[in-house]
């Protein structure tokens, strides 16, 4: 026989409905809704971001626990995780990369399709973490740009969450011209990546 | 009768009399040292004699004594005996200009990978390693950082502060 269960008795009434995303600024009338087109493309992308996990150590750990049912990634939209570079949006590089790993990010990288966007999840990926060493690559900025950094060793789900809504701020308010700026251009030559 | 010790340092002195030498028994282990020509004849008695039968290679490493002037890098043998669980150490040690130590892959297969370890983070040379090129560190490395000469620290990073880091 079980033992009685001890915690989660009380039903708690829900804060807010389950609701629908807050839609775009817009003009509005009978039949028809005008706003930006960036506006709706990046309302699109942000809720249906798929990441691929690169996960190397601990932090892979503290994703396994994000995306499972108590800290749920997938509410945000990332319910298919894809391995497949071709195929995903957000690349999120967790774990310490050793040098003589550091090609193979970059090749990952590479295979991605615009628009893509990185994610730094924990003190390995963004600074090389506490393993200052000659094999240890101090950051994957020094080989691919990075668009969020999340400090922890690991960090905890809660905050990886944070850092995922903050890709999600990037990506609804990106402009639809900015992968074909001079200044994108110059970030990409800059670290080597036509 | 149990394989003890002394059992096993008289048969080594027995077989190769003041060739083996700085007998030392750390935590129940015996070691001992002898000069790096003889490392394969050694190892090649404590594998076939009946008596001691050290058939496993448990560990293959390097060290680095820069202290040891003629001879700073030591290679150290970690031997177990299966049948009695015994445990043995031998080191050999040569000099650091052109460390070159012969290769035990031929007795024990695991001593392949080991020997790639120990030289890529050490530099010696191990005569007769059918494949010895680097194994953990990346092969455009062209130094070998076990070495006490080097630091352990990355040494491109540009932002560590001098006072927050009082040896640097």
């Amino acid at each position: 026989m079980a033992r009685p269960v001890q915690y989660n008795i009380n039903q708690k009434p829900l804060e807010t409905p389950v609701g629908l995303v807050k839609g775009p600024e817009g003009v509005s009338g009978e039949g028809f809704f005008a706003t930006k087109l960036s506006d709706v493309v990046g309302l699109a992308r942000k809720n249906s971001i798929w990441p691929l996990p690169f996960a190397t150590s601990c932090c892979g750990i503290e994703f396994m626990a994000l995306m499972a049912s108590h800290y749920d990634l997938a509410r945000f939209g990332s319910e298919r995780v894809s391995f497949s570079p071709r195929q995903c949006d957000l690349l999120m590089v967790m774990g310490t990369i050793a040098k003589k790993m550091a090609p193979v990010v970059k090749h990952v990288y590479l295979q991605m399709a615009e628009p893509r966007w990185v994610l730094a999840m924990g003190a390995c990926a963004s600074s090389g973490g506490i393993f200052d060493s000659y094999s240890v690559l101090q950051g994957i900025d020094q080989i691919i740009p990075v668009d969020v950094y999340v400090p922890g060793c690991p960090p905890r789900p809660e905050a990886v969450l944070d850092g995922f809504m903050k890709v999600q701020d990037l990506v609804g308010k990106e402009s639809l011209r900015r992968r074909n700026s001079e200044q994108y251009k110059d970030l990409m030559n800059s670290y080597g990546i036509e | 009768m149990a394989l003890t010790n002394d059992i096993i340092k008289q048969q080594l002195i027995g077989k190769f009399g003041q060739d083996v030498s700085d007998w030392n028994e750390s935590f129940g282990m015996l070691t001992f040292t002898s000069k790096k020509d003889l490392n394969l004849k050694v190892l090649q008695f404590l594998f076939d004699d009946p008596s001691l039968q050290f058939r496993f290679l448990t560990d293959l490493c390097g060290v680095h004594y820069p202290a040891r002037k003629g001879e700073e890098i030591a290679v150290v043998y970690h031997l177990h005996n299966l049948v009695d669980n015994v445990r043995l150490r031998y080191k050999v040690f040569t000099a650091a200009e052109n460390p070159e130590i012969y290769s035990a892959t031929a007795l024990y297969a695991s001593a392949n990978w080991m020997e790639r370890e120990t030289y890529d983070f050490f530099g010696i040379h191990f005569i007769g390693h059918p494949n010895l090129k680097r194994i953990l560190n990346a092969d455009e490395m062209d130094y070998f950082p076990m070495l006490k000469q080097y630091p352990l620290e990355e040494r491109s990073r540009v932002d560590k502060d001098d006072e927050m880091f009082g040896r640097d």
